[in-house]
């Protein structure tokens, strides 16, 4: 395993499945009448959120917690960054008080890579700009492996705003690596250009390629990280884009839909659809602590200069 | 390298044998007892002595294997993340005498780490430990309640148990360290 998590470039095909494996045994934890192992203990982890995040950060912070690490939470509003700290500041700054890890959410894409240069920790990027989300990435191919138990030559799309999805990229590259068979589906507008270089196949048709599916992934439209119009009207694009009962009607039996949430209920997803029993969004939450645990022991429980002493 | 067999597989089915009538002479039966091997070995022993436990008792004992990983006392003293195996209690374990099953005894440090683990699901009535064998150089204030064979060794050798499910055949040897 590499030091950092960046990418999903950054972990191998035998990388992923061992991160799904020891997440398996923290989903068995979090079954325990004590949820917390001391694998982490002595160990601190930050949280630096330069963008507006509830899940991600809760799920990082439970995660870190459940395996005793200290957590420190550092959002921007409210704090140096907002008196105008720089990211190299708050890195050395963060280096200074002893941060074994640094989970960082940032606006631009690649900031989590800058940060590797100036701290010694493990980097772990929970969302850099329109790049890459790989632990949502891990946590959905968790979800997709316990339901479906495969990914060779699984059929899966990744529905609606691709272009400014980290989501959608990090998804592809990861399903692409396990095998699996991904479509992305949207509008040309949201459908990034250079997509077939990921090995990905495009479709502006959603009907078209519903009936061929063992998972269909809705993406969350981003007007925020939108900057022009690239459709006509929400109802237009719920309209030609949005999954709605009668689409469901056309996946085949026992297809998964998937959403990395939040959700905009009645846009990409209608409100009754988002509620069947073949929608995973609630596993998806409880398995991301999961994966979050298992990426920080891997990526924390090692880093000592040799071998321990042979123990029984 | 040297190789010296301290077990065969005959031998290693008579501790076996004894241990379980031991456990259920020490418990006055086997009301309340349950089985937690240690992964990787003493799961499959655990197993055994269950399957023993009926023989002679004709009660079912359950049984469970339990992962120290995370309980581990030199996590970020490797160079690599200790490697992860499956821990599955899926039974209450409040109240109950548990029995901890390993196959080697050695340092200590193991079994502190179960001991710990074992506290996370509940609160048992009693711990007892049972290992196939016991090599000496404690580093910890722990001894086992039911031992298989004493074998006093050398810090630079190993004790290696194998077991016909998990390695093809059951035998102990104690090897040289290269």
């Amino acid at each position: 395993m590499n030091k950092h998590l960046l990418s999903i470039n950054d972990v191998s095909a035998e990388d992923i499945v061992r991160i799904l494996d020891v997440a398996e045994s923290f989903r068995e934890v979090g079954t325990r009448v004590i949820k917390k192992v001391p694998a982490l203990r002595g160990r601190t982890v930050v949280n630096l959120f330069y963008e507006n995040s509830t899940r991600t950060r809760i799920s990082f912070e439970l995660a870190a917690k459940r395996l005793s690490a200290d957590v420190i939470n550092f959002t921007t509003s409210g704090t140096s960054v907002a008196k105008g700290e720089s990211l190299k500041d708050t890195a050395l700054t963060l280096q200074a008080m002893g941060a074994d890890a640094i989970v960082i959410r940032h606006s631009s894409s690649g900031a989590p890579y800058t940060l590797t240069r100036w701290v010694r920790g493990s980097v772990l990027n929970a969302g850099d700009g329109t790049h890459e989300h790989p632990t949502q990435a891990l946590l959905d191919l968790y979800t997709i492996r316990e339901k479906l138990g495969r990914f060779e030559g699984l059929r899966v799309a990744i529905c609606g705003d691709v272009l400014h999805s980290r989501v959608a990229r990090s998804l592809s590259f990861a399903l692409v690596k396990m095998g699996a068979d991904v479509t992305l589906v949207g509008p040309p507008t949201l459908i990034p250009p250079d997509a077939p270089a990921w090995g990905v196949q495009v479709s502006f048709d959603m009907d078209e390629v519903l009936p061929k599916l063992d998972v269909c992934y809705m993406l969350r439209v981003q007007r925020e990280r939108q900057r022009q119009q690239y459709v006509p009207s929400v109802r237009e694009y719920a309209r030609l884009f949005g999954l709605t009962r009668e689409r469901v009607a056309m996946l085949p039996e026992g297809a998964l839909i998937m959403h990395p949430g939040p959700m905009n209920r009645g846009v990409e997803i209608d409100s009754d659809v988002a509620d069947l029993p073949q929608a995973v969004m609630e596993e998806q939450v409880t398995n991301g602590i999961a994966i979050r645990m298992s990426l920080l022991y891997l990526l924390l429980g090692g880093g000592g200069p040799e071998e321990a002493g042979h123990d029984a | 390298m040297g190789s010296v067999r301290l077990l065969d597989g005959v031998e290693i089915r008579r501790a076996v044998t004894r241990i379980a009538h031991e456990i259920l002479e020490r418990n006055k039966g086997a009301q309340r007892l349950v089985l937690v091997g240690i992964a990787a070995r003493g799961d499959e022993l655990a197993r055994r002595l269950a399957a023993e436990i009926e023989r002679i008792e004709g009660a079912r004992v359950p049984v469970g294997v339990l992962d120290i990983t995370f309980y581990r006392d030199d996590i970020g003293m490797r160079a690599e993340a200790p490697e992860v195996h499956e821990t599955r209690i899926d039974f209450d374990i409040n109240g109950t005498t548990v029995v901890l099953v390993d196959d080697v005894l050695y340092s200590g440090r193991t079994v502190r780490a179960a001991m710990d683990a074992l506290v996370d699901f509940g609160r048992p009535a009693a711990i007892q430990l049972a290992v196939l064998v016991d090599r000496g150089h404690r580093e910890l204030p722990i001894r086992a309640d039911f031992v298989g064979k004493n074998a006093p060794t050398r810090r630079d050798e190993d004790v290696r148990v194998a077991l016909v499910e998990t390695d093809g055949e059951d035998a102990v040897y104690v090897e040289e360290r290269p």
